[in-house]
């Protein structure tokens, strides 16, 4: 008796202990079956419902769910109208189901169709990700999710960091979570904690923190307060402005890196044989191409891709380049209007070329991962990763010709050459043969800025075009025949635009720098650093 | 002596291939494409050429049009536009076609304007344009700002709540009067002055890093901030990577631009843009059997399943259709009367609908807002309930708020003046 009463009293105990468990567990499948049938609605309001009911019941699957919306690899199933994960949206490749995780194949690519997102969804997801990223075990998760919620601090979210501040122990997190603190308790705070708030804030440089002070100056009444806010908006003002000066500088300096890269070609067709070649914007643009037919040969190695386009571009322009010396311009030395005319007609056969093998739609060259990103300095300044590469290939491409030209017999011959061709050809070298292969250096040097440019802009027949009449200027500014020159040249009208472009606008800074080169070169015909001797009088 | 004869050898043959040609000429309706093939803007305007070579061929294998074979008479105006001025009177008065497609930018389509209206002929122009213009002779099947810069800019401030402007675009003519007719638009909607900020750009700009941290400044003070976008061509790829780079993205600001389309998005990687906006009358992506049976037919004809179709095809769609009902209608190809019987002419769009040709001579549209997908698709994200009709004179502007055009008789004019009750003298 007593052992049944027992036994039947343990009974109903499991019976209660089951129940809440089933409870939730139903309770989870329910929330689920809700939301997945909203998600697959076409409307993106019931998406959004989908997405409130699933982080608003902790579902355990939001996470999951929340990732997988935001990489765009959530589909449903027209047919069963269940989720599923496809990395790889194609015919026979496996579809995970988010029910029970098992693959399936994809037998027919339109039984499926992606979940969508728009940008409010995408700014939902993207906090409540942010809420969950406050517990990951990953810091620079935790500091990315306190950073996202920096410009949205309500009530709940202040009482989430809050909590999640006490067990913070990262002291570059805690900071963050200070200021995020700060910006939401300064509305409603009273005089004492708003002094500290305002004086934490006034430290930071995050937009959000400069954005909560100018609008605690302009609400407050409590004139020592707002003395205070608007004395540490000053200084946040100062900082920022110095920053914004070293972005300028950074700007400028990557603008003119391009420059050079574009120009350091001519600079030796040009500077060197004084060779006018309005085929040089082609030959880069050609270099360019060989990036896209390399990446195409290549698709999964995108990062190899572009290393494996430098030498190859070097050679497919230097060629061209050789090409078009033997072809045309060695019957044209000495007579420059028709140099100029003849490598004219060069270029719109080359870009005809191009439009007639390619079609004259542009070309999409992919960007490499460690190329794309950012540097973050502080929240005001952050560098971009495909700058900083663009500068430093600049750099060595310039001191590997710098090498070439100064350390090697073919350098030496071709600065015989143009110092004096007479006299070099006495001494026994061949001038006809160097003067091919420096026009296939120069050629080549611009096949592999076009390697760079692909990085940046458009791969299309236009390319070249764009670039030429800065390539002259920076050669001819820089000083005929000099390298250094071509570089300091580049460098200093890369910064000169990039000063005079906050101020004067795109279109007017470009026209100032031309008329100070114009101005520049009746003052000083020879450019920055004129070459002197007798090269420079013959 | 030898020379001679050959010379005359050649004349003959020269002269034979002529008669054939005019033999030819009776038995077919000849129709002008006059789209760059070359230079800058072939990277745009060869994909017209195409559509219109296979809008003609579909027409040919449904019978002709009024018993007669329909030929295309292709020339190249190689994005210089004088000689825009130059083929177009060739197509005129040599080839004697019976109506034009082409043009894409404006400078083109104005400089085009004085032959057509001289030698009384017509022109379909196929692109979105600044409005500001009606002509006698041209048809803008093309979105005029109403039908595409306004009601996007509606969509920003309804929908995403945006209260601060940055009106980028390329310096030219386009940009400049969408840009007005915006600033205009804006300020009577209670935007003030500092939340406004205009930037242009040279063509074929290509550095963008100071003017997008321009527009990230201008973003980050604390109100919603988007950018309406008129750069055109070549110029967005290198504003849309940088955009990237310095890691700004669409939910932060977006970009909604009138220039942007599936095209332009083929020669991009797509991952950096997801979610920038671009406002258009026709997405590939839009569902509807027409649209199903247009993307097959043009896969078929250009052999190539994975070109993209857009905006301005759909608009040489409409308007050849147009073409075809009015010279149904009117019995013959003759010029003046096929004018008068394309008023009022509807034809179905891709979208589901039906566009009708106005008295001003632009077309009824809808409009639609459009996300970027990251396989260079748009997702659509907002369309207008019905379609909207074309107005060629701007409201917001000064100046063209109180002219009226309408091509229909008594009036037969496209720069009326309400207020003085006179016609300009202008024939545009």
């Amino acid at each position: 008796m007593t052992i049944r009463t027992f036994g039947g009293f343990c009974l109903l105990c499991l019976l209660f202990l089951l129940v809440p468990l089933r409870a939730s567990a139903a309770g989870d499948e329910a929330v689920y079956n809700e939301a997945a049938k909203l998600l697959t609605s076409r409307s993106f309001d019931e998406k959004e419902q989908a997405i409130r009911l699933l982080a608003d019941n902790n579902h355990p699957q939001t996470k999951q769910l929340m990732t997988l919306l935001m990489e765009s690899r959530l589909y449903f199933n027209k047919k069963d109208d269940g989720l599923y994960q496809i990395d790889d949206y194609e015919t026979d490749k496996p579809a995970i189901s988010l029910l029970n995780n098992e693959p399936v194949a994809i037998e027919k690519k339109r039984d499926f169709k992606k979940i969508t997102l728009n940008n409010q969804l995408r700014s939902l997801v993207r906090q409540i990700q942010a809420e969950i990223g406050l517990k990951s075990p990953d810091l620079s998760r935790r500091l990315a999710a306190v950073r996202e919620m920096l410009g949205s601090m309500d009530e709940d979210a202040l009482a989430l960091i809050r909590k999640a501040y006490a067990k913070e122990d990262s002291a570059t997190v805690r900071e963050v979570m200070q200021i995020a603190i700060a910006i939401g308790e300064l509305p409603a705070a009273d005089e004492a904690r708003a002094r500290d708030a305002v004086a934490t804030l006034a430290g930071s440089l995050e937009p959000d923190a400069r954005n909560a002070l100018t609008q605690f100056a302009g609400s407050t009444d409590n004139a020592a307060l707002k003395a205070a806010a608007e004395k540490a908006l000053a200084e946040i003002e100062q900082r920022a402005r110095f920053y914004g000066g070293v972005e300028t500088l950074y700007f400028g300096l990557s603008l003119g890196s391009v420059l050079v890269l574009a120009g350091i070609g001519l600079a030796i067709t040009f500077g060197v044989m004084g060779v006018i070649n309005m085929a040089h914007g082609e030959l880069i643009m050609l270099g360019a191409y060989t990036t896209y037919v390399i990446q195409q040969l290549m698709p999964n190695h995108i990062g190899l891709s572009l290393i494996v386009a430098i030498p190859c571009a070097f050679l497919v322009s230097a060629l061209v380049g050789i090409a078009i010396e033997r072809g045309v311009i060695r019957f044209l030395y000495g007579r420059p209007l028709e140099t100029l005319l003849a490598t004219f007609g060069i270029s719109l056969v080359l870009q005809q070329a191009v439009r007639t093998i390619f079609s004259p739609l542009n070309r999409s060259v992919a960007t490499p991962e460690w190329m794309s990103g950012l540097i973050e300095i502080n929240p005001v300044l952050s560098l971009t990763t495909s700058r900083l590469y663009i500068i430093a290939f600049c750099l060595l491409v310039f001191f590997a010709l710098l090498l070439v030209l100064k350390r090697t017999s073919l350098g030496l011959q071709v600065r015989a050459v143009s110092q004096n061709r007479a006299m070099a050809r006495a001494m026994g070298v061949r001038s006809e043969w160097v003067d091919a292969l420096t026009f296939g250096l120069g050629s080549g040097v611009a096949g592999v800025a076009g390697v760079a440019l692909s990085q940046l802009t458009n791969v299309g027949p236009n390319l070249g075009q764009s670039y030429i009449i800065d390539s002259f200027m920076v050669v001819v500014f820089g000083g005929v025949g000099n390298l250094w020159g071509t570089l300091v040249a580049g460098l200093s009208l890369g910064v000169a635009n990039k000063v005079l472009e906050p101020w004067a606008g795109a279109v007017l800074a470009k026209i100032l720098v031309l008329v100070f080169i114009i101005l520049f070169i009746q003052k000083r015909p020879r450019g920055l650093f004129p070459q002197r001797g007798r090269a420079a009088e013959g | 002596m030898r020379m001679k004869k050959l010379a005359a050898g050649v004349a003959l043959g020269l002269g034979a291939s002529v008669l054939s040609f005019s033999a030819l000429a009776a038995e077919t309706i000849k129709v002008g494409v006059l789209h760059s093939l070359s230079g800058t803007m072939a990277i745009s305007e060869t994909t017209l050429k195409d559509t219109m070579l296979m809008l003609i061929d579909e027409q040919n294998k449904k019978g002709g049009l009024l018993g007669k074979q329909l030929e295309a008479v292709v020339v190249d105006p190689a994005s210089n536009w004088p000689l825009f001025a130059e083929k177009a009177r060739e197509l005129i008065e040599k080839d004697k076609v019976s109506a034009v497609f082409g043009c894409w930018t404006s400078v083109s389509r104005k400089s085009v304007l004085p032959v057509f209206e001289e030698l009384d002929s017509l022109l379909f122009y196929p692109v979105q344009y600044e409005g500001e213009e009606s002509s006698k002779n041209v048809f803008y099947t093309g979105a005029a700002p109403n039908q595409q810069a306004i009601p996007a800019v509606d969509y920003l401030k309804n929908e995403l709540g945006v209260e601060r402007w940055v009106l980028a675009g390329t310096d030219y003519v386009y940009p400049r009067t969408t840009n007005k007719i915006l600033e205009a638009y804006l300020k009577s909607m209670g935007v003030a002055e500092e939340d406004i900020l205009i930037n242009y750009t040279p063509f074929g700009h290509s550095d963008w890093q100071s003017i997008v941290s321009d527009i990230k400044k201008f973003g980050s003070e604390g109100k919603k901030t988007a950018v309406v976008s008129t750069i055109n061509g070549d110029a967005n790829v290198p504003f849309y990577k940088e955009l990237g780079a310095q890691g700004v993205t669409a939910d932060d600001i977006p970009v909604v631009a009138f220039s942007v389309g599936e095209e332009e998005l083929a020669g991009i990687d797509t991952a950096p843009l997801v979610g920038h906006l671009a406002a258009w009358n026709y997405f590939m992506s839009v569902d509807s059997e027409q649209n199903d049976e247009f993307i097959e037919s043009w896969h078929k004809f250009i052999k190539n399943e994975d070109r993209v179709t857009n905006d301005p095809m759909e608009a040489h769609y409409i308007g050849f259709n147009m073409w075809v009902e009015a010279v149904k209608k009117a019995g013959t190809t003759d010029p003046d009367a096929v004018q008068d019987a394309l008023i009022g002419i509807a034809v179905p769009n891709l979208t589901g609908g039906y566009a009708t040709m106005m008295p001003n001579h632009h077309i009824s549209k809808p409009v639609l807002i459009g996300e970027i997908q990251d396989d260079g698709q748009f997702a659509v994200v907002s369309s207008t309930p019905g379609t909207v009709v074309g107005d060629a004179w701007s409201n917001y502007l000064e100046g063209s708020k109180d002219i009226i055009s309408d091509w229909r008789a008594p009036l037969s004019c496209g720069n009326y003046n309400v207020k003085t009750g006179k016609c300009s003298g202008q024939n545009f």
